[in-house]
């Protein structure tokens, strides 16, 4: 089974990648981009029989370790 | 007096911390590699800088799960002076034996220059040879030491005195020009609850002696040796 695990920083948290990101698409002349935020994106292989451990795991290793909770949050898809 | 220096791959200031303890200091220091579970009965430690597992998925997140960092926690729960410099600081983030975390430099820029800072405690067993309000000029070397803290973490870090160093400029103003990286309320290093466990991300290490363009950053050597001289844990 597999896991997408999308990780953001959280809304109240500056992104200067993505602030320049954006400021580089204003640029290009991409005026209606009006705001980019940057994110991580992780795809998980995992051997477990059923979709309720899949989900389990995956948030298990999204809190403890893909993700830093103090500035991200994530949100996990199955496949 | 022993300092133990733990060594994570991709450490590399390892070594300039070992010398700052043995040859500027002449105390004893001792490397410790990350898969040691034991301190060997060091009387404080150092976390040093460097780019732990290459800075994958974020600094200090995979140092965090280092066999030696289980000891790290139980000295200093148990009061033992620790200091982390630049990734050793980020790793005591990630480990949550500090609040808080790193995010990007706000000019996405990797910063190597000499900055200006203000110690703001001498209450901790890093900075108690200091004065209040001292200036100190110190190298930094990061890409991401750009402090973030929630607003409520913050605003108690400052309630309780916990923000041992900041960012200034020659006369001691906390200017936006004097902070490399954006860090918040110009911080560049805290101290955990008990003042046992400081964090900053400019190198005192690299600054201990005049022909390297400083000695400013002896003052945190010293101060250690005296608090466990006095034999008193501040």
């Amino acid at each position: 089974m597999k896991a997408r695990v999308f990780v953001t920083l959280k809304p109240s948290v500056f992104d200067p990648q993505g602030h320049t990101i954006a400021e580089a698409l204003h640029s290009l002349g991409y005026g209606a981009v009006s705001d980019v935020r940057q994110g991580k994106y992780f795809e998980l292989d995992l051997n477990v029989p059923n979709q309720a451990g899949a989900e389990k795991l995956a948030a298990e290793v999204a809190d403890r370790v893909l993700a830093n909770p103090v500035i991200e949050s994530f949100r996990i898809e199955l496949a | 007096m022993k300092c133990a220096v733990v060594v994570f791959p991709g450490s590399n200031c390892d070594h300039d911390a070992y010398y700052a303890v043995n040859h500027v200091l002449g105390a004893k220091a001792e490397f410790i590699w990350h898969k040691d579970t034991s301190l060997a009965g060091a009387d404080f430690v150092i976390l040093p800088g460097g780019f732990s597992h290459g800075d994958y998925l974020r600094t200090g997140a995979i140092a965090r799960f280092s066999p030696v960092m289980p000891a790290v926690r139980a000295f200093a729960d148990a009061g033992g002076p620790v200091l982390g410099i630049c990734n050793g600081f980020q790793v005591l983030l990630e480990s949550g034996l500090l609040p808080g975390a790193m995010l990007r430099n706000r000019d996405l820029k990797f910063h190597c220059e000499m900055v200006g800072l203000r110690v703001e405690r001498t209450d901790t067993p890093f900075t108690s040879a200091a004065r209040q309000g001292q200036h100190l000029r110190l190298p930094i070397a990061h890409g991401e030491g750009n402090y973030y803290a929630p607003p409520d973490v913050l605003a108690s870090l400052e309630a309780q005195g916990r923000v041992v160093f900041r960012y200034a400029n020659s006369v001691g103003e906390l200017t936006d020009d004097a902070n490399p990286n954006g860090s918040l309320n110009s911080i560049a290093g805290i101290c955990n609850e008990a003042r046992n466990v400081v964090g900053l991300m400019p190198h005192p290490e690299r600054a201990c002696e005049s022909v390297l363009g400083s000695a400013d950053g002896l003052v945190l050597f010293e101060s250690v040796a005296q608090t466990l001289a006095a034999g008193a844990r501040v």
